[in-house]
């Protein structure tokens, strides 16, 4: 017996008017991976309070990040921008010697319109410090759209990828005159692992998140040459024709575009390696598209899925919905239906159907599989609306933002913060039990207050 | 430009929006960029808050930038007037709408053609106010507003009440301590037998501002808040206002004879009699607080000239140092303020009780200050509380800007005869605190870290390989000990004796941690 389920995902768009953190939060996470740089957000006092609110106390461990706060002067061009960024780059050279310096561009540089692109390479002759420029604001973008800018950005910086057998490229000095040094811009070659042309994995994940998708790669005979970005601006990968390139996050498809369109890569179109079955999928394409066939990962994700089990039994039948903030939205829709809830909503911030195909098609194929209706799509949702279909739908879970969460949470909707999503380990088959002890949390604990009588709590 | 890492006071939208989601139905529609309405986290996750904050943005995207906002702010007003009916909406500039230059005003003009609710434009500039400054002028604005309204409707409330009352003006939310503060006010004025005529902006409506006139005298517990409105009610209603903080002692005694002065002007035609608090004074000083006769305990003796330096917003700085240097003889190094537009008031105030005061918004002259002044305790805000961290110094949290534990559910009042406790044992514990990490060093410390590792690890029969080791030290310190005993818990039971790094990531995947 076979259940019809809807085929074509259905799209809406809304008004736009949802909460979402501003696309320079995140500074916080790469000026913590890329360990070398300098991250200068060149705005307002708003764009500086929101990141030390939002931030919290990380920044009080000596960041390698400020605020070039622009002043009346600056704002009615009394002042000269190139000298006042001068000025400061100088300082923070002085202070830090980063071996990178990301300006990154807001609101206010936009509307003014402050020409960071054309000023960066002139400072950097001057100053002698790469200066990387990423239009990270809130009026094109969406929280993790930020990280999306500055790797699209960085991507340019990457040395030029060399046929290994040693013919050099004359010109790569010319077109590249600032690469960072100290690296030879050759993919290094190791014996053991099959013979695949060179794949660069790009996404800022922590290093033991990362190390661990090497590892489960290593396993299908799968070299990585490099991830976008590095632990270090210096140790950045070459990228080049030949290259295979492939997405870790459903956030980077500018970073795709310009990896395919301006470095000349080759993109591996594949869902996320989120949850054990969006890993399998991820290494089940790069391996067909290397020719390999995959060994033992049938196994390997059931032997996860087992080890999930207790969560399982939780979720099973539960409802959830996603108010959409961060671009995670679809992949973990995906993944929670295929650990039987039923999901009622993904709202979404962008969607770019052609850098999320894979995962759309795997969406779409996890509905029927668990024969479930495909959930409506929500692109620039509208938080008033959705509340309202929240409280008409009584979902068993939603996941929203710090703004809606403690309000819901009094109104005895169970709800998780969809920002802790994007800060935990949530990649590969090793952080799915993690991923879903976050998913549980509410309902856990919920579950134990649940005979006290105080759920709805609103004054 | 200027470069900042972090900074004492916000951007001023953020004060006009305190004020406005204060009040009970009112709401306020900023002109801002996708991810510009965080103070609805910052309520939400610091007050706590079971309300959905009543602030929406109108979106300022790539489309107000090529034509303008056009009727997007207006519709934007309309909506929520009919999803929400407010009794007002307030109009919120940002710094993207102040250099945009769209004439804000005629939008809100148009939006109140066609909406119930009234609508008003925030009278505030980015670029040349900050936080405090806004929320200031905001409050002042809407109280102008109503009494102009209630005036020219002939329904202002003029007459004064039989008993005497005051105002509350200046509590807000995400104001430091401000629900305690009020309460504790609330008390003390009870104790005195004045009513509350009304407490502004927090909790109140705004149809009742016509009311305010009604009070005998208004209050303004924070300098920063409130003080503009009270000075606006004076010149309008010839009404007085105490703008002494009842913080500490002295300053609460002084408050109380504030009152009983304002009180007394029309207490013979109202009551038949003058109001006489002294003994109420007294009464309270020895008794109730137990401040006073902490100052003269042997514990207080101990802390005599320990050294301290104090920073914050002017109405806690200036409070704070007071108490330490007249009511528990502790040695002001410093005293300083961020609040830089009301330095005048700053320095008058604390002559003769600091060796040197600064004003300044930059919190590494703060920390350059500290380094100097060496203090045995720190009284400032979470920035100070940092800075003392690094430099091994106690610190006690007196003012913003703060984190969600400087918003405790239990009863903390600065304000008042029971903030004297709290300020007591605030200053107390800091400086306690001092001592016992002294005599820590002094003994050489009863650290037992090492012992506890070596007992818990031994891992003789076990080799991590060079890999799996500098994997092991990514891993963040504080669970890297834990990760480190389960691995090696998991290899013996697998009869592996070389730790790799799949041993290490198969072990998390076993034993779930």
């Amino acid at each position: 017996m076979s259940i019809k389920t809807i085929e074509t995902p259905i799209f809406e768009c809304e008004t736009g008017n949802y909460h979402t953190f501003c696309p320079i939060s995140c500074v916080a996470w790469l000026y913590q991976k890329i360990e070398d740089s300098f991250f200068l957000v060149i705005g307002t006092k708003t764009c500086g309070y929101f990141l030390q609110n939002a931030l919290g106390v990380m920044i009080f461990a000596e960041p390698r990040y400020a605020m070039a706060e622009l002043e009346e002067g600056d704002i009615s061009a009394k002042l000269n921008d190139y000298e006042e960024l001068r000025r400061l780059c100088l300082r923070i050279r002085k202070d830090r010697n980063p071996s990178v310096i990301v300006w990154i561009g807001t609101c206010t540089t936009e509307i003014i319109k402050m020409d960071l692109e054309g000023m960066a390479p002139k400072l950097e002759t001057e100053i002698g410090i790469p200066i990387v420029v990423a239009r990270a604001n809130g009026l094109d973008y969406a929280f993790t759209q930020g990280e999306d800018t500055v790797l699209a950005a960085v991507t340019h910086r990457c040395p030029e990828h060399r046929i290994p057998s040693g013919k050099q490229c004359k010109t790569e000095q010319k077109l590249f005159p600032n690469l960072p040094t100290g690296q030879t811009g050759v993919n290094s070659w190791e014996g053991g692992l099959n013979n695949h042309p060179p794949l660069v994995l790009f996404g800022s994940l922590p290093s033991t998140a990362a190390s661990q998708l090497n590892l489960e790669l290593k396993r299908q005979s799968i070299r990585v040459s490099g991830w976008l970005p590095a632990q270090r601006y210096t140790e950045l990968p070459s990228l080049g024709e030949g290259v295979y390139v492939c997405g870790v996050n459903p956030f980077l498809s500018r970073t795709a575009t310009t990896l395919m369109r301006r470095r000349r890569c080759e993109l591996i179109g594949a869902p996320f390696p989120i949850g054990p079955d969006g890993t399998r999928a991820w290494i089940e394409k790069i391996c067909s598209v290397f020719g390999i066939k995959p060994e033992g990962l049938e196994e390997r994700e059931n032997q996860v899925w087992n080890n999930l089990r207790d969560y399982l039994d939780l979720l099973r039948g539960k409802s959830v919905f996603f108010m959409g903030d961060n671009l995670l939205e679809i992949s973990l829709s995906r993944f929670l239906i295929r650990c039987g809830m039923i999901v009622y909503e993904i709202g979404i911030p962008y969607m770019d159907e052609r850098y999320q195909a894979g995962e759309l098609a795997l969406l779409r194929s996890t509905c029927s599989k668990m024969r479930i209706p495909m959930p409506r799509i929500v692109e620039k949702p509208d938080n008033y609306n959705q509340m309202q279909r929240v409280r008409e739908l009584e979902p068993d879970l939603a996941i929203t933002g710090m703004a809606h969460a403690n309000p819901s949470e009094a109104r005895g909707i169970n709800t998780k913060w969809s920002v802790e999503f994007t800060f935990a380990q949530i990649h590969g088959f090793t952080n799915a039990r993690d991923l879903l002890e976050l998913v549980t949390r509410p309902l856990r604990r919920n579950d134990s207050l649940k005979n006290l009588g105080w759920t709805n709590l609103s004054v | 430009m200027k470069l900042a890492y972090w900074m004492y006071a916000g951007p001023a939208h953020i004060g006009t929006l305190r004020v406005a989601s204060s009040f009970k139905n009112v709401h306020a529609v900023m002109h801002a960029p996708l991810g510009d309405d965080y103070l609805n986290v910052m309520r939400s996750m610091l007050e706590r808050e079971r309300d959905f904050t009543p602030v929406t943005a109108s979106m300022v995207d790539r489309h107000v930038l090529a034509r303008g906002s056009q009727e997007r702010v207006i519709n934007n007003i309309n909506r929520k007037d009919k999803e929400q009916r407010p009794d007002l909406i307030v109009s919120t500039p940002t710094c993207t709408s102040s250099i945009l230059q769209e004439d804000l005003q005629n939008f809100v003009d148009r939006a109140s053609l066609s909406s119930n609710s009234d609508v008003i434009l925030a009278d505030v500039n980015h670029y040349r106010v900050n936080e405090l400054e806004a929320a200031d002028r905001t409050l002042e604005q809407i109280v102008r507003y109503y009494s102009n309204k209630a005036r020219g409707q002939g329904a202002l409330n003029q007459c004064l009440t039989d008993k005497p009352s005051a105002n509350i003006i200046g509590i807000s939310t995400l104001g430091f301590h401000n629900q305690h503060d009020c309460r504790e006010l609330k008390r003390l004025l009870r104790d005195l037998g004045i009513g509350i005529n009304q407490v502004i902006p927090e909790g109140g409506f705004v149809g009742d501002i016509r009311n305010l006139p009604k009070a005998w005298f208004n209050i303004v517990p924070y300098r920063e808040i409130g003080l503009m409105t009270a000075m606006y009610l004076e010149k309008e209603f010839g009404m007085p206002y105490v703008s002494v903080t009842p913080m500490g002692i002295v300053d609460t005694a002084e408050f109380i004879r504030q009152v009983q002065k304002h009180i007394n002007a029309w207490a013979p035609a109202s009551l038949g009699e003058k109001v006489d608090y002294e003994s109420y004074i007294d009464n309270q000083t020895e008794s109730v607080s137990q401040a006073a006769w902490f100052s003269r305990s042997i514990d207080c003796q101990n802390l005599t000239g320990k050294k301290a330096v104090v920073f914050g917003d002017t109405t806690h700085a200036a409070s704070i140092t007071k108490v330490l240097a007249q009511e528990m003889g502790i040695r002001v190094g410093c005293a300083g303020t961020y609040c830089k537009h009301d330095a005048e008031w700053f320095n008058e105030q604390l002559q003769g009780f600091c060796d040197e005061i600064l004003i300044t918004e930059d919190h590494t002259e703060v920390g350059d200050m500290i380094a100097r002044t060496e203090p045995s305790a720190i009284f400032g805000t979470q920035m100070e509380r940092h800075i003392g961290k690094r430099l091994a110094i106690p610190c006690g949290v007196i003012s913003a800007p703060v984190h969600i534990q400087n918003f405790p559910l239990g009863y903390r009042p600065f304000l008042g005869y029971e903030g004297t406790n709290q300020i007591a044992d605030l200053v107390y514990n800091s400086f306690t605190l001092g001592m016992e990490d002294h005599l820590l060093d002094l003994f050489g410390g009863h650290d037992t870290k090492e012992v506890i590792t070596e007992s818990l690890s031994t891992g003789e029969d076990l080799t991590w390989n060079p890999d799996s080791k500098s994997e092991l030290n990514k891993i963040p310190g504080f669970v890297r000990g834990r990760i480190k005993r389960n691995t090696e818990k998991f290899a013996r039971q697998k009869g592996v004796t070389n730790i790799t790094i799949d041993v290490l990531y198969a072990a998390k995947e076993a034993l779930n941690t």
